[in-house]
C-alpha cells in the first residue's frame, strides 16, 4: 500500500515528467540553427564586458542570516500550536519566554541598522555648485597655463 | 471492463492518476488565467488588447503557446549547462508538488499528510533553489542579480507568511489543509477570517487579529510569486526579464506556467487558511465534493483577479521599501497576532 507521502513522490516525478514532456515536445519541432553571435552572454546587445559573477551588495548575506534565524523559530513554533491548548497557560507562557529572547536579538538587530537596505540619496544642486559651463572653463583654463 | 478496474484499484496507478489530476486542471487554468490577465491590464489601461484572434483575441493564449513550442532554444555558450537545464525542473516540480496538499473537493486531495500546510511551505521553498540556480548557471549579469533580489525578497517574505499560517495553525488546531476545512464547514461565519468555529466571545475578539493576519498573508504571499508591487527581480526598465533573461523557447515557457501555477497556490492558499476552502457560504446549500470543487477554483479564482488588479494598478516598490515592509512592518504585527491569538485561545 502506497503511504501518503507516496503519493507527494507520484507528485515530483508527474512534474518532472511534464517539464520533460514539454521540452522534448519542443525539441522535436524547433528549428536549430546556432551561431556563436546568437550563443552569446545578452548584454542589450553589447559585448559582455568581464565576468558577471561580479561582488554584490553584502546585505544579500545578512538577509540570509537573518531569515534563517527567523526561520527555524517558526519551525519550531508550529509544533507547539498544535498542542498548546491542551496545555493550558503555561505552554502559552513558556513560548512567550521563547518569543521573548528572539525579541530580544530582533530589536538588536534592528538598532544596530541591518534591517536597512541603502537608500537611494538624490544629491540635489545648490546655488554653490559649479555649473558646467564653469568646469568647462576652468578645464581650458588650466590647459591654457 | 473489469480489467480497466482492476488496474485503477491498484494504489500506485491511482496514485499517478491523482498526481495528474491538478495537472490537468493547471494547463486550462493557465490559459484562462493569461487570457483574463491580457485583458484586465487592457481594459485598466483603457485599451482592448489582442482582438484579431478568434472572437476577442480569445484564442490568443493558444497561438503563444504554439509559438513557444516553437521557439529555437538557445543556451549560452558562457552558460553551464547542467545547472542551466535543471532549474526549470525544479521550479516547476516545487510549485507543483504543492498541489499535492490542495483540497480541491472534500473527496479530492491529492495526499491527505498530517503535515498538510507546513509541507507546503517547505516544498515551495524549492522553487527558491531554483530561481537561484537558473540566475547562477546563466552567467549574466541580469540574470545573476535578478536571481539574487528574487531569493533575498521570497526569504524576508517567508517569515511574515509563515507567522500568519502559524496563526492559523493555532486556531484551527490541525496543520492538515483537510482538516483545516473541516473546522471551517458550515457557512461563511464558521470561516476562520470570522473566528473560526470557536465560541462566541473567543470569536468575536479572535476578528480583529484574524483580518490583519489576512492582510499579512495577502502582501506576502503577492511578495513571493514576484508580481507587480513587489517585482523588482523582473523589473523590466533596469534588469530586462531578471532571473529568466537568457531562457528562451519551451524552458521560458515553462517558468512562465509555474509562476502562474504559483499564483493560483498562494491564492488557494488564502482560501484554505482564511475562506473555509471548498466549503459553501451557505452551510450545507450547495455543498458536497462536486460542488467543493466549484467553491474552492471560484474562490481562488476570485484571489487571482485581486492580485492581477492590483499588479496592473500599483507601482513598484523601491528595494529599501520592500525591505522595510517586511522586517519592520509585516513582521512584528504578524508577532503581536501571534501572541494576542495564543492569549484568546488559551484561555
Amino acid at each position: 500500500m502506497l503511504t501518503d507521502f507516496g503519493s507527494i513522490l507520484a507528485f515530483l516525478l508527474v512534474g518532472a515528467i511534464f517539464t520533460a514532456g514539454g521540452l522534448i515536445a519542443s525539441w522535436l519541432l524547433r528549428p536549430q540553427r546556432p551561431y556563436a553571435q546568437k550563443l552569446s552572454t545578452y548584454e542589450c546587445g553589447e559585448e559582455p564586458i568581464g565576468s558577471p559573477r561580479v561582488r554584490f551588495n553584502i546585505r544579500f548575506y545578512v538577509v540570509a542570516l537573518i531569515f534563517l534565524v527567523f526561520e527555524v523559530e517558526v519551525v519550531f513554533l508550529f509544533p507547539w500550536a498544535l498542542v498548546f491548548k491542551s496545555f493550558g497557560l503555561f505552554a502559552f507562557l513558556e513560548m512567550v519566554v521563547f518569543l521573548a529572547i528572539l525579541v530580544v536579538g530582533y530589536a538588536y538587530v534592528w538598532v544596530k541598522g541591518d534591517l536597512e537596505w541603502d537608500k537611494p540619496m538624490p544629491r540635489y544642486t545648490t546655488a554653490d555648485d559649479k555649473t558646467i559651463t564653469t568646469i568647462f572653463e576652468e578645464q581650458e583654463e588650466s590647459v591654457l597655463h | 471492463m473489469e480489467n480497466i478496474l482492476q488496474l485503477l484499484s491498484n494504489p500506485i496507478v491511482s496514485a499517478v492518476l491523482m498526481a495528474l489530476a491538478p495537472l490537468l486542471f493547471i494547463l486550462p487554468y493557465a490559459l484562462v488565467t493569461i487570457y483574463i490577465e491580457m485583458k484586465m491590464a487592457a481594459h485598466i489601461q483603457n485599451r482592448l488588447a489582442y482582438m484579431q484572434t478568434g472572437w476577442h483575441g480569445t484564442l490568443q493564449p493558444f497561438a503563444d503557446i504554439l509559438k513557444l513550442l516553437q521557439k529555437e532554444d538557445i543556451i549560452p555558450t558562457a552558460a553551464s549547462k547542467f545547472l542551466f537545464i535543471l532549474a526549470p525542473y525544479l521550479v516547476f516540480v516545487g510549485t507543483y508538488s504543492s498541489f499535492a496538499v490542495l483540497p480541491f473537493s472534500s473527496a479530492f486531495i491529492g495526499s491527505n499528510i498530517d503535515l498538510g500546510i507546513f509541507f507546503l511551505i517547505a516544498v515551495s521553498s524549492l522553487v527558491v533553489v531554483g530561481l537561484l540556480m537558473s540566475g547562477w548557471a546563466s552567467n549574466n549579469k541580469w540574470s545573476l542579480f535578478g536571481a539574487l533580489r528574487s531569493a533575498a525578497q521570497i526569504v524576508s517574505y517567508e517569515i511574515p507568511s509563515a507567522l500568519a499560517i502559524l496563526g492559523v495553525v493555532m486556531v484551527s488546531g490541525t496543520m492538515s489543509t483537510q482538516e483545516m476545512t473541516h473546522f471551517q464547514d458550515g457557512g461563511i461565519g464558521q470561516w476562520i477570517i470570522f473566528g473560526g468555529n470557536l465560541p462566541l466571545w473567543q470569536k468575536l475578539s479572535l476578528i480583529p487579529f484574524m483580518i490583519i493576519l489576512f492582510l499579512i498573508y495577502l502582501v506576502s504571499s503577492m511578495a513571493e510569486v514576484n508580481r507587480t508591487p513587489f517585482d523588482i527581480p523582473e523589473a523590466e526598465s533596469e534588469l530586462v526579464q531578471g532571473y529568466n533573461t537568457e531562457y528562451s523557447g519551451m524552458k521560458f515557457a515553462i517558468f512562465y506556467l509555474a509562476e502562474y501555477a504559483n499564483l493560483f497556490l498562494v491564492s488557494a492558499v488564502v482560501v484554505i487558511l482564511f475562506f473555509g476552502g471548498w466549503t459553501s457560504p451557505f452551510g450545507t446549500f450547495l455543498s458536497g465534493p462536486v460542488w467543493g470543487a466549484f467553491w474552492f477554483v471560484t474562490k481562488g479564482m476570485l484571489f487571482v483577479c485581486l492580485n492581477i488588479w492590483l499588479r496592473w494598478t500599483l507601482p513598484r516598490l523601491r528595494v529599501d521599501q520592500l525591505m522595510y515592509v517586511s522586517w519592520k512592518v509585516l513582521t512584528p504585527f504578524a508577532l503581536l497576532c501571534v501572541l494576542a491569538i495564543g492569549l484568546i485561545v488559551v484561555m
